[in-house]
């Protein structure tokens, strides 16, 4: 089923994109590709087999418990926009 | 309508942080109070390029808490990313599990109310998933902007959802209060609530009594006491069903609890704040757990405090409601334990009425923890068996309780030493005092004689005084009986 303009506007809305009405167009007209193809997909017949959640057959590594990171602030905040008192600073946001 | 008309329906969402080292994805400490964003590596402060490894140590702990609530522990789940925004998030997703949880179902039993009042219930979980923390944002003025402390994101947390069981305020705090014993008692999360490693959500609605469909919940969010918990779905529980009653209807929102006004109120709510837009996360492979390291887990837990009980109320003969009491923290659990193991397996009963009763009055008035209690298990121990074998009164027994209490001593023993408290059984001697006594009394024996009972009792006080509380009562009692009886 296509898009509409006003679920891309959505979407976009939800990851923070500023987006014009052309590329609100132009973005629709490549999703729709997109899931046309995953509708290809879903058309071939899976059932019994059981969903992968990554396209590799292994599973994660685990790392030990230990702290093996050391303070870099320093380093992290000379490339932030702005800091102060240990703290990165943002637009005010209240709840 | 009254309240009695209606049923209230609650779920808890309890956030355990794990008490863990190092993050759930990168090797930065978790340490608490430390300075902002020193314990932010560029996992946590989301740096381009970098990528999780997940922390076995957390796995660990839901194993932990998967064996001690009996549910089923996902030999195969997946990690996801839930999508928002918020400036203490910088990845922009929160890294957690949606679909396959690593803990799924269990159960755990809860004691409600006090005395002959208690009931006991089961809860059901639904899931306990592994996640990461946010960081912090601090609203004070910095030139009109925020403060970001990412030392706390990537700290591990452990979810843990319950079915809706619960139908009071009371049933939700005894269940969380049995749940922050528990993972403490398994020694995955340290229960701080004011520093936040155990903080609770609760979905609260209502319906008319005998429903069958449930009412629409609303969410109170980041409640972080057990008084809080309590008073936040009270005032909901109000609140919901007065709306109804006058013909308004309850939309489904997220609220907070103001503890100064004691109300609920709905958080601006953000449209699409609940759009997640979950998706495996493409950078973790799914976790793999398998028996044998299930079983070593299980092989390492503690006897956990469901089995305590039972053992309790088997080898003690304690009551359930003793026994539940005696497991509700493992603090307390250890404590008595240390209590029996000086006084004896016979004793247990009395030693349970010692740390339920005078012990836990004291600790309560003193405002101390048991954990800080100036009265040893051994020390309590002592006296529990200086009663059994009669050296003490119930009476004197508080005294060198109280004794203990101000280290007057090393033990009960020390004690009863030196201040000369042994009980008084020699027959003779307290025939010579009953004797004192009823020469120096005869109105009282002549009342007593005339039927007045309230004379006989007046007449064993005088004794006990005599002794200086020393005497047997029981001894008293019987030995001036004897003697009125005798004089007649």
């Amino acid at each position: 089923m296509p898009l509409t303009n006003e679920q891309v506007r959505r979407l976009a809305r939800l990851s923070r994109l500023a987006m014009t009405d052309a590329a609100i167009d132009t973005t629709r007209t490549r999703l729709d590709g997109i899931l046309a193809l995953i509708a290809r997909m879903q058309a071939v017949d899976t059932s019994g087999i059981a969903p992968m959640s990554h396209p590799q057959e292994l599973a994660t590594r685990l790392r030990t418990d230990e702290v093996t990171e050391s303070d870099q602030r320093t380093a992290f905040q000379a490339i932030a926009p702005q800091a102060e008192a240990g703290l990165y600073l943002v637009p005010k946001v209240i709840e | 309508m009254s309240r009695a008309d209606w049923e209230v329906v609650i779920g808890l969402e309890v956030h355990a942080q794990l008490n863990t080292e190092a993050k759930i994805f990168s090797g930065a400490s978790t340490a608490f109070g430390a300075s902002p964003n020193v314990q932010a590596s560029a996992v946590d402060v989301a740096l381009p390029g970098v990528l999780p490894v997940l922390n076995r140590g957390a796995v660990e702990r839901a194993i932990r808490l998967g064996l001690a609530l009996d549910a089923h522990i996902a030999p195969k789940s997946v990690f996801a990313r839930k999508n928002y925004f918020y400036p203490d998030l910088p990845k922009g997703y929160q890294i957690s599990q949606f679909e396959l949880p690593v803990v799924q179902g269990g159960t755990i039993n809860i004691q409600v109310g006090e005395g002959a009042a208690a009931y006991e219930k089961t809860i059901h979980l639904t899931r306990a998933h592994l996640e990461e923390d946010a960081g912090k944002s601090l609203h004070e003025d910095f030139h009109g902007m925020s403060g970001i402390d990412l030392n706390r994101a990537g700290t591990p947390l452990l979810e843990i959802v319950s079915e809706p069981d619960m139908s009071s305020s009371a049933e939700a705090v005894a269940y969380a209060r049995a749940l922050h014993a528990l993972v403490r008692w398994i020694d995955i999360c340290d229960g701080n609530m004011q520093e936040g490693s155990f903080r609770c959500d609760a979905n609260v609605s209502v319906r008319k009594k005998g429903a069958t469909v449930l009412g629409t919940r609303r969410e109170i969010k980041n409640l972080n006491s057990f008084r809080f918990l309590q008073q936040a779905i009270d005032f909901e529980i109000g609140w919901q069903i007065e709306t109804i009653e006058d013909g308004g209807a309850i939309v489904q929102a997220t609220v907070l609890f103001d503890p100064d006004t004691g109300e609920t109120r709905m958080m601006r709510s953000k449209e699409d704040a609940h759009d997640y837009r979950y998706f495996p996360d493409p950078d973790l492979l799914p976790l793999e757990i398998d028996p044998a390291w299930i079983a070593r887990v299980a092989t390492e837990l503690p006897e956990l405090p469901a089995a305590m009980k039972t053992r309790f109320i088997g080898d003690f003969g304690l009551s359930a409601y003793d026994a539940s009491t005696l497991t509700a923290s493992r603090e307390v659990a250890d404590y008595f334990q240390g209590t029996v193991a000086a006084a004896g397996k016979a004793q247990a009963k009395l030693c349970a009425n010692w740390v339920m009763g005078e012990l836990a009055a004291r600790l309560n008035k003193a405002e101390l923890d048991i954990t800080n209690t100036p009265v040893s298990p051994a020390q309590l121990g002592g006296l529990v068996a200086r009663i059994a074998d009669n050296t003490l009164s119930n009476a004197i027994a508080r005294k060198v309780f109280d004794a203990l209490w101000n280290h007057e001593g090393v033990d009960a023993d020390d004690i009863i030493g030196k201040q000369n408290l042994k009980q008084l059984t020699d027959s003779g001697a307290i025939e010579a005092l009953v004797d004192e006594v009823l020469a120096a009394n005869p109105k009282s024996v002549e009342e007593f004689r005339s039927g007045k009972e309230k004379a006989f009792n007046a007449l064993v006080g005088q004794v006990m005084k005599a002794s200086r509380g020393k005497a047997s009562p029981a001894q008293v009692n019987d030995i001036l009986r004897r003697k009125l009886a005798d004089d007649r």
